[in-house]
C-alpha cells in the first residue's frame, strides 16, 4: 500500500482553474466516500483551500491509484482528464509523504510560513475522520504531518517573519490610502485569513470594522473581537459607502459583488478610492470590476506578486526546514516499513492457519471413529508443524522491521508465500484493524 | 557678468535631476535623495542670484523677453518644489519636478540671453506683479501636472498588478490626488489674479482692459479650462479622470508659454 498526492495549487494552477477544482466545505464528506467507491483507494482526504486542492490517498497500487484519483477529480468536477493533466502533480509514496509534511509546514505555501495552512490540514483530517475515510495510513500521515509542522516552527524562524496575505494587504492600502489612520475595513464572510488581515490592518491605524456574514450572529460576535460593528448582509451594498476597505471571503458559489454594488457604492462615497480583497476560492467579486476608476481588486494570485521579495529572505531558514523534513521523513518510512513487516508476519499467519484449518477439516472429515481426544492431537500436531514452519520467517521478518533497508525481503517474502493475491480479498480490514490498536513508531 | 551664476544654477540642477533619478531607480538606495535636495537649493540659490543681478543690470524687473520668463517659469517651478519638498517630504517629487525644469529650460540655453531694451509705455509696478503672478500659477500647475503623472504611473501599476521598482518610491495615490488639488487651488487664484493685474496694467499702458490679443485670448481658454476642472472636482471628480485632466490642463499652459507666446502677433510677443 502506499501514499499518494494528486492535487494543484497556485504553483500549477491559476486561480480560475483552482476555483473550478475546488471543493466546497459542505461537500468533501460526500466528494470523500464518492473517492473511496473507487478501485484501489483504500483511504482518503481532500484538503481545499484558496491555494491548493489536493487529494490525500492510501491506496493499493500507486500507479493504478493516480489513474483512479485523476478519474475521480474528473468525474466529480465534470471535466475531462486530459484537461487536468497541465495542472494537477503527482506525488507518490515518499515524495508523498515529504509533500504532506511540506504543505503542513507551510514550505509549500504561496507566502512561505504563513501559518493558516496547518489549521486548515486539521479541519480537512477531522472532515475525512468524521467521514471514516481516513484509516491507519493517512491518520499516521496527518499526524506525522502535524507534529513535523509544528517543529519546523519551533525549530526555525520560518514563521516568525512570516508575513502573510495580511501584510501585502496593509502595504497595499498604504499605496491607496496613505495614512491608514480612520479608515473603515468591511468584512464580507469571514475566514481565518480574511480576519488575520483585517486585524493586521487595525493594527495598522484603521479605526472601525464592519462586520456583514449570512448568519447575523456570526457577523456580531466576529464585530465584538474586533470591537466593530456587524451589518446584516442584505445591506452590506448600502454600507460599503463607508468603507475603504473591503476583504471578501463568503464562500458564495458566485458574485457577490458586481458591477452595480460598486457604481452605486463608489457614488454615494464621491469617488473615494475603494480597495477590495477577495481571498475566496471560488471568487466573489466581478474580476471586471477592477477596470473601474478609483477601485482596486486584489484576490490571492494578485497578492503573491506583492510578496514574493519577501519570500527571498527567507530562504535560508526555509533551507533548514526542509532539512527537518528530510529527517522525518526518514523516520516515518521506517514506521511504514515495520507496519508493512508486522502487516507480512499477519498475513503470513493468517495464511497458514487458513491452510491447516482446511486440510484439517479435510483428514477429520476422513477419519471416522477417532476419539475427541484423538482429533485434539491431530489438531495440535498441525499446528506444531505449521508454527516451527514459520518461525524462522517470522524471526527474519521482525528483524527485518526494525531495519529501514529491506524492502526487498518482503516483497521477496510476500512472493514466496503468495501473499499479495490473498490481500486483495481480505487483508485490507484484517490489516488496518489489527495494526490500527497499537500504533507503533510515535517518532 | 552673471551667466556663470546661470550656469552654475543649471549644473546644480542638472546634478539634482541625476540624483533624484537614481534614487527613484533604484529602490535599495536611499542617500542620493538629500543631496539631491541640497543641490537643488545650491541651484535655486544661483538661479536667485543670477535674476537678482540681471535686474541690478538691467534696471528693471527681468521677465519680459522669451529668454527671461522661460527662465523666471524654471525658477517658480524649483521654488514650488522646494516648498512642497520641505512640507511633504516625498524625494519622489524631485525625480520628476527637476527633469521637467530642465526640459523647461533648454530655450534659455539655445536662445540669446542678451538684455533687450523694454517699450517705456511698459515700465511699470504691474509689470512684475502681473508676470509673477501669473508664473506662480503656472508654476503650481506644473506641480499638479507632475503629480497627476505620479498618480497616472501608481495607478496604472496597481491596476496591472505589476508593481515596478518605481512604485516603491511613489507616495500613495491619496496624498498624490490631493497635491494635485491643493495646487490647483493654489495655482487658479494666484493665475487669476495675474490676469487682473495684468488688465489692469494694460489699461494704465494702452487704455484698454481686455483687447483680445492671441496671450490674452489662449490665457482665457486656459483659465476657463481650469475652471472647469476644479468645478468637475467639487462635483465628485477624483482619480485618474482628475489626473489626465491636469495634465491636459498643463498643455494648454506649455502652448500659451511656448507657442501663443512666440506669434509674433498681439502685445505679448517676445
Amino acid at each position: 500500500m502506499s501514499i499518494v498526492v494528486v492535487g494543484l495549487s497556485h504553483k500549477t494552477a491559476p486561480v480560475e482553474v483552482r476555483e473550478k477544482l475546488s471543493f466546497s466545505d459542505a461537500l468533501v464528506p460526500e466528494a470523500l466516500k464518492m473517492l473511496l467507491r473507487y478501485d484501489g483507494i483504500r483511504e482518503g482526504l481532500i484538503l481545499s483551500t484558496c491555494n491548493r486542492v489536493e487529494i490525500y490517498t492510501c491506496v493499493l497500487d500507486s500507479l493504478k491509484g493516480v489513474e483512479q484519483i485523476k478519474q475521480f477529480i474528473s468525474d466529480y468536477h465534470h471535466c475531462s482528464p486530459a484537461s487536468l493533466e497541465q495542472s494537477l502533480y503527482i506525488h507518490a509514496d515518499m515524495q508523498g509523504v515529504r509533500h504532506a509534511f511540506r504543505v503542513a509546514s507551510s514550505l509549500d505555501s504561496m507566502v512561505v510560513g504563513e501559518p493558516q495552512i496547518l489549521g486548515q490540514l486539521k479541519d480537512a483530517f477531522d472532515t475525512a475522520l468524521k467521514a471514516k475515510t481516513s484509516g491507519l495510513m493517512l491518520n499516521k500521515l496527518i499526524k506525522k504531518a502535524i507534529s513535523v509542522a509544528k517543529r519546523v516552527r519551533t525549530e526555525t524562524k520560518i514563521a516568525e517573519s512570516a508575513v502573510s496575505i495580511s501584510y501585502a494587504a496593509v502595504e497595499l492600502s498604504r499605496k491607496i490610502f496613505g495614512d491608514l489612520e480612520g479608515k473603515t475595513v468591511m468584512l464580507l464572510g469571514a475566514g481565518e485569513m480574511a480576519e488575520l488581515a483585517a486585524r493586521h490592518l487595525q493594527h495598522n491605524g484603521v479605526k472601525s470594522v464592519l462586520v456583514a456574514n449570512r448568519t447575523f450572529e456570526h457577523a456580531v460576535e466576529l464585530a465584538r473581537e474586533f470591537n466593530g460593528s456587524a451589518v446584516h448582509f442584505e445591506d452590506f451594498p448600502a454600507e460599503m459607502v463607508m468603507a475603504d476597505i473591503i476583504i471578501c471571503s463568503t464562500g458564495a458559489p458566485t458574485y457577490v459583488i458586481g458591477h452595480d454594488i460598486v457604481h452605486k457604492a463608489l457614488k454615494g462615497r464621491r469617488n473615494k478610492p475603494i480597495f477590495m480583497i477577495d481571498i475566496s476560492v471560488p471568487r466573489n467579486i466581478d474580476p471586471e470590476i477592477n477596470k473601474i476608476d478609483n477601485l482596486f481588486l486584489y484576490n490571492i494570485d494578485d497578492l503573491q506578486g506583492v510578496v514574493n521579495s519577501n519570500i527571498e529572505g527567507r530562504t535560508r531558514e526555509a533551507e533548514r526546514a526542509e532539512e527537518i523534513i528530510t529527517q522525518e521523513v526518514e523516520t516515518y518510512l521506517q514506521w511504514e516499513q515495520s507496519l508493512d513487516a508486522v502487516l507480512t508476519i499477519v498475513e503470513l499467519r493468517d495464511k497458514m492457519e487458513d491452510i491447516r484449518r482446511k486440510e484439517l477439516d479435510k483428514t477429520l472429515c476422513q477419519l471416522n471413529g477417532i476419539t475427541e481426544d484423538q482429533r485434539r492431537m491431530i489438531d495440535a500436531m498441525s499446528s506444531a508443524i505449521v508454527n516451527k514452519i514459520v518461525h524462522a520467517p517470522i524471526v527474519v521478518l521482525k528483524q527485518a522491521a526494525a531495519n529501514a533497508e529491506s524492502g526487498d525481503l518482503l516483497s521477496f517474502a510476500r512472493k514466496l508465500f503468495n501473499l499479495d493475491k490473498e490481500l486483495k480479498k481480505h487483508a485490507h480490514e484484517k490489516g488496518c484493524g489489527s495494526s490500527g490498536k497499537d500504533e507503533p513508531g510515535k517518532g | 557678468m552673471n551667466l556663470p551664476f546661470f550656469y552654475a544654477a543649471l549644473c546644480s540642477y542638472l546634478l539634482a535631476a541625476a540624483g533624484y533619478l537614481v534614487y527613484i531607480a533604484k529602490s535599495d538606495l536611499k542617500w542620493p535623495a538629500l543631496p539631491s535636495f541640497w543641490a537643488t537649493v545650491a541651484g535655486f540659490i544661483f538661479h536667485l542670484l543670477y535674476f537678482s543681478l540681471r535686474w541690478a543690470e538691467s534696471g528693471r524687473i527681468p521677465i519680459t523677453s522669451f529668454f527671461e520668463s522661460a527662465n523666471f517659469l524654471g525658477m517658480g517651478i524649483v521654488l514650488v518644489f522646494l516648498i512642497m519638498e520641505l512640507r511633504f517630504k516625498i524625494p519622489a517629487l524631485g525625480s520628476f519636478m527637476l527633469p521637467l525644469v530642465i526640459i523647461l529650460m533648454i530655450p534659455t540655453v539655445i536662445l540669446s540671453g542678451d538684455i533687450q531694451e523694454m517699450n517705456t509705455v511698459l515700465k511699470s509696478g504691474w509689470l512684475g506683479v502681473h508676470t509673477s503672478l501669473a508664473v506662480l500659477g503656472d508654476a503650481a500647475f506644473a506641480f499638479a501636472f507632475i503629480v497627476s503623472i505620479m498618480y497616472l504611473i501608481q495607478e496604472h501599476q496597481l491596476k496591472a498588478k505589476h508593481l515596478g521598482t518605481i512604485f516603491h518610491r511613489l507616495p500613495s495615490l491619496d496624498i498624490m490626488d490631493t497635491l494635485a488639488y491643493r495646487a490647483l487651488t493654489i495655482g487658479w487664484p494666484l493665475f487669476t489674479l495675474g490676469m487682473i493685474t495684468g488688465s489692469i496694467w494694460a489699461n494704465s499702458a494702452w487704455g484698454t482692459y481686455w483687447s483680445w490679443d492671441p496671450k490674452e485670448t489662449w490665457s482665457l481658454i486656459t483659465w476657463v479650462v481650469y475652471l472647469i476642472l476644479l468645478h468637475l472636482r467639487t462635483i465628485g471628480w477624483r482619480g485618474r479622470k482628475m489626473a489626465l485632466l491636469s495634465i491636459m490642463g498643463f498643455i494648454f499652459v506649455l502652448v500659451s508659454f511656448y507657442v501663443i507666446g512666440r506669434v509674433p502677433m498681439g502685445k505679448h510677443t517676445f
